[in-house]
């Protein structure tokens, strides 16, 4: 282990105070402490913001609710409010992870969480994630669940987080406070796409601390379901977050976001812009999967999440017509 | 129905494990991995880690101890420049503390002339070989009639091959050594171990000391499932380190270093050829088997030797060819040879039922024998088909139709598959002590192990039962090298060896024993090997039947068991409570070598690349649903005098076979390459 030192932020001005650039905030460490002992993140400074008073779950007049960034996953999958309104997000944490880990989890460090590719957890192999410019061995090498849609030639990565698939389909705001003040960035612009510089997950600067998520109100029924290689404990192959509103028999409103395909959480717009207007069959949902996935670039070996992807789409559509 | 005797130390975190020794002014190691595949160290260098407070020593090549590496290529620790595969240990360090040893280990810095691994089994790699022998003692090929010709003269024919990943061991423990050496030259380890014994006699050897120099104590072990049966590197460094700093060293292996240095599930490729009449009856049983084996060590797993022991059939063949790779060695993983081997025998049985027509169970009872068929030894006893009958009739597999593909359930799929499960029903020698104290308890000693299994319980029943006394007054203490020689918990031998030992001693005992006890107490021992020497001519295998349902989502091949059933025929079942657990325990095994249990190799840099638990993966509860076994009556006088078999490994044998014979009945597909994820079926439903 090498020597850091750990302070506990007591708002969030203390805690920007004490950000001194290259510090790394804890939640609740179930990423972070994992990648310090593997030697991947390597904090000097470490400040934890799990105890600040970001850990409600408020419903706003308009309906939506505003989740702190320091609630756990336990805690946010067992609101009721969220249960009720949003479905999908509560069932999209309880698919994430452990209980034990989700005890601990945060919302604000989920959305945080770092790829789980082999490659970039080990430090005695080359990453363009980890360290920049040393290149990807996951594009030659093992990627059978890497990315199909939106990988750079620097990364094939995928992002891990069940909840911030969710969020996506939710068309969910991430607030943030930051050295210039407090900001608010819908999650779609929160995550990157790797490109050519692959470390960077997200736009936040150096010290910008993430104090909540506001979701707006759905109104609509919605589901989040996840494939995966054993029933619990496993990070998606491909998952879906879901939500439809039929009337007469067309489509008037659709959310769809997928997770274990990109480097981000992959909001569907191209299936949600075919379905629009469009009947609710299954028909109509392959074309619109078909759609959303005719820019899909398969690797080598993960072909299979082409026709995984469509299916799930299809599939969980279809059920949510049939429910709603 | 005995319940474990030492579960309560153990829940309540009492029973002590290798680490958990508290021992004045301790020490603790790292090791440094090798980051080349192959090749030579050109140089260390430590002086950033020495520079580090609180490091007391670093180890490597240039500064190691000799030792005899003659028992084991793997326990020559720091001996050459080889590098023989990447994540091979190169060097160690000692520190205070194991925060400091690790940061240490971190900064040293070596150098190599590295060349490119060479890690890929392939059936057509230059490198194949036979070898002499397989795991432990078998010929590598067989032969009998003319399997060729009959093969290509039979009725219906299957010719099919097989894959199956390199799979570890992963026990909940980790391999783990706390190493004491005394003024006298003596050392002390307590040790994460399958046998005391074993690693008392290899280590000595080793160190160059007598093997009354060296005691091992381990009185629980938290898993090993073989990758324990032997020492690992672990207690060579902690001795070492031990040795080199004159401190007592604590090491234990890091999740994510067993994935190199401590044993594995070889990869195999098998080919297999059936020649049968119409009826479904074998006239030829081809088996060519090829697998990998390491630069440093041979170890040949005996992987088509069930195929010898099976069915009938009056031509037949198995080979084994061998490749050694720039890899770890791989080694023993509960039930080696069996586990692999009956999993492609038990598909390919499945094959030949789909094309004949021939229900799965049928078949099986159809080409049972009353003699080994390749030794010709007549069985000392075999319910292959009273447990095939009895899991049909408690699984409901009669009215089963048999056509593939045709059971939907909404979205899903559904199926069941059977499969034979078999094991050695193994004997080893060994010795025991048992006392009869002054207040009117016993002791009995042995240097036994009991890795989870429970063999402290069974030992206890065995004794008491012997004894005729209650068990409360009888106790066993086993897991030290100090007590009687005994054999490595492996094999599933270790009940009946160890076992047999404990009868005769107590039988022993209880002819001395003549009123009172005399105040210093009175002892017997016992020493079996003439015993395991001359036992008559049998083949000695236990024999079971495993069933599965599963369902599998159609557009996502989402597979999920929804039940299983094992029926074994093991002889005389002496605790029903851990021997249940042992067979579901394997049964579990099973399903995850089925549906998810795959250590990926990677190409380019020679290593297992998911070498943690959340990257590889075995079953976790929810994977779980209903698995439950039985067994049918067996009393068999040639095993022993418990009139046991070893019910360890039985449990995982023949159980991905069921699950994935289920799975073609469910869809239609039939996945050949372990293990069958979404991925390797979706492209075909």
């Amino acid at each position: 282990m090498r020597p850091f030192t750990y302070e506990r932020a007591t708002s969030a001005e203390d805690a920007l105070n004490r950000h001194d650039g290259d510090a790394y905030y804890l939640g609740g460490g179930t990423n972070l402490v994992d990648l310090m002992r593997l030697g991947v993140e390597t904090p000097a400074r470490i400040v934890d913001v799990a105890h600040l008073p970001y850990d409600q779950v408020q419903l706003n007049p308009d309906g939506g609710v505003l989740i702190g960034a320091a609630v756990t996953n336990s805690a946010l999958a067992a609101d009721r409010t969220v249960r009720e309104g949003h479905p999908m997000l509560a069932q999209a944490v309880l698919a994430g992870a452990s209980g034990q880990i989700r005890n601990m989890a945060t919302v604000g460090g989920n959305l945080l969480q770092r790829t789980r590719c082999s490659y970039f957890q080990d430090i005695a192999k080359p990453c363009n994630k980890r360290d920049p410019g040393s290149g990807c061995p996951a594009i030659e090498g093992e990627h059978h669940n890497l990315a199909i849609l939106g990988h750079s030639q620097a990364c094939v990565a995928t992002h891990p987080s069940d909840m911030a698939v969710a969020l996506a389909a939710l068309d969910a705001l991430v607030h943030i406070r930051g050295r210039a003040g407090a900001r608010v960035v819908p999650i779609e612009d929160f995550y990157r796409l790797p490109d050519d510089a692959p470390e960077r997950d997200t736009v936040l600067d150096p010290g910008d601390l993430i104090t909540a998520v506001e979701v707006p109100l759905l109104g609509m029924p919605s589901r989040y379901r996840k494939v995966r290689e054993r029933a619990s404990f496993a990070f998606a192959l491909v998952s879906i977050a879901a939500s439809l509103d039929v009337v007469g028999g067309l489509v008037r409103d659709v959310r769809l976001a997928l997770g274990g395909v990109a480097h981000r959480p992959w909001r569907a717009r191209r299936a949600e812009e075919a379905l629009r207007g469009a009947p609710a069959t299954p028909d109509a949902f392959r074309a619109a999967a078909d759609a959303e996935l005719a820019e899909a670039e398969p690797l080598r070996d993960n072909a299979y999440k082409v026709p995984l992807a469509r299916n799930l789409i299809v599939q969980t559509l279809t059920e949510l017509e049939e429910t709603s | 129905m005995t319940e474990r005797l030492e579960s309560r130390e153990k829940v309540t975190g009492a029973a002590r494990y290798a680490f958990e020794y508290p021992v004045e002014n301790v020490a603790y190691a790292a090791a440094v991995q090798a980051s080349v595949g192959r090749g030579e160290v050109l140089s260390v260098d430590i002086e950033a880690a020495q520079r580090l407070p609180g490091v007391l020593a670093v180890l490597s090549h240039e500064n190691a101890p000799r030792v005899d590496s003659e028992p084991d290529g793997e326990l020559a620790l720091f001996q050459s420049r080889t590098v023989s595969y990447r994540g091979q240990f190169v060097a160690a360090v000692i520190g205070e503390t194991l925060e400091t040893a690790r940061e240490a280990a971190r900064l040293v810095r070596v150098e190599y002339a590295a060349e490119d691994p060479d890690v890929r089994l392939r059936t057509d790699h230059p490198g194949l070989y036979k070898p002499d022998k397989v795991n432990p003692v078998f010929p590598a090929d067989t032969e009998l009639g003319e399997p060729e010709a009959a093969f290509t003269d039979s009725a219906v024919r299957v010719d099919v091959t097989y894959t199956t990943p390199a799979e570890h061991n992963n026990p909940m423990e980790p391999h783990t050594t706390l190493a004491l050496w005394d003024k006298d030259g003596s050392l002390l380890l307590y040790d994460s171990t399958q046998g005391a014994s074993s690693v008392q006699s290899t280590i000595a050897k080793v160190f160059g000391l007598d093997p009354t120099q060296v005691r091992v104590i381990a009185p629980h072990v938290g898993g090993g499932f073989g990758s324990k049966g032997s020492p690992r590197p672990n207690v060579v460094l902690a001795a070492m380190g031990a040795r080199v700093t004159g401190r007592p060293v604590k090491f234990a292996v890091p999740r994510q270093q067993m994935f190199a240095t401590t044993g594995y599930r070889t990869p195999t490729v098998q080919r297999f050829r059936l020649g049968a009449d119409p009826d479904g009856r074998l006239n030829a049983i081809l088996h060519d088997v090829f697998e990998q084996t390491s630069t440093v060590r041979e170890f040949a797993e005996q992987t088509a030797t069930p195929t010898r022991t099976m069915y009938q059939a009056p031509n037949r063949r198995t080979s084994h060819r061998l490749v050694a790779l720039d890899v770890p060695t791989p080694s023993w993983m509960r039930a080696p040879g069996e586990t692999p081997g009956m999993y492609a025998l038990e598909s390919v049985m499945d094959e030949l039922a789909v094309v004949t027509g021939v229900d799965p169970v049928e078949l099986r009872v159809r080409n049972d024998t009353d003699r080994e068929p390749e030794s010709g030894l007549p069985f000392s006893s075999r319910n292959l088909v009273a447990c095939l009958q009895e899991g049909a009739d408690r699984f409901g597999w009669a009215g089963r139709d048999p056509a593939p593909g045709v059971r939907r359930e909404g979205r899903r799929l559904v199926g069941t598959g059977v499969a034979a499960s078999t094991y050695p029903a193994y004997m080893q020698p060994g010795r025991a002590i048992a006392r009869a104290e002054p207040d009117g308890t016993f002791t009995v000693r042995i240097a036994a192990a009991d890795i989870g299994t429970g063999a402290r319980t069974a030992l206890t029943l065995i004794a008491a039962e012997t004894l005729k006394e209650d068990i409360d007054r009888v106790t066993v203490e086993i897991g030290d090298s100090a007590f009687p020689r005994a054999s490595v918990a492996g094999g599933s031998s270790g009940t009946a060896s160890w076992g047999t030992a404990v009868v005769r001693a107590c039988e022993s005992l209880r002819g001395r024993l003549n009123g009172e006890v005399p105040p210093e107490g009175l002892e017997a021992s016992a020493d079996t090997s003439a015993e395991v020497k001359n036992r008559d001519e049998y083949a000695r295998h236990a024999f079971g039947a495993q069933f599965a349902e599963v369902e599998v989502d159609a557009d996502t091949a989402e597979i999920c068991v929804r039940r299983m059933l094992g029926v074994f025929a093991v002889g005389r079942v002496l605790n029903p409570m851990t021997a249940r657990s042992q067979f579901i325990g394997g049964m579990t095994m099973g399903i995850g070598m089925a549906l998810m249990e795959e250590s990926v190799m990677d190409g380019e840099f020679g290593d297992y690349l998911n070498r943690d638990l959340a990257q590889y993966h075995v079953p976790s509860c929810a994977d779980v649903r209903d698995v439950d076994a039985f067994w049918v009556e067996e009393s068999d006088p040639h095993l022993n005098p418990m009139g046991s078999k070893g019910i360890g490994e039985i449990g995982i044998v023949g159980a991905a076979a069921a699950v994935g014979n289920a799975v073609h009945h469910a869809t239609g597909v039939r996945v050949r390459d372990l293990p069958i994820t979404p991925a390797r079926l979706l492209p075909h439903l």
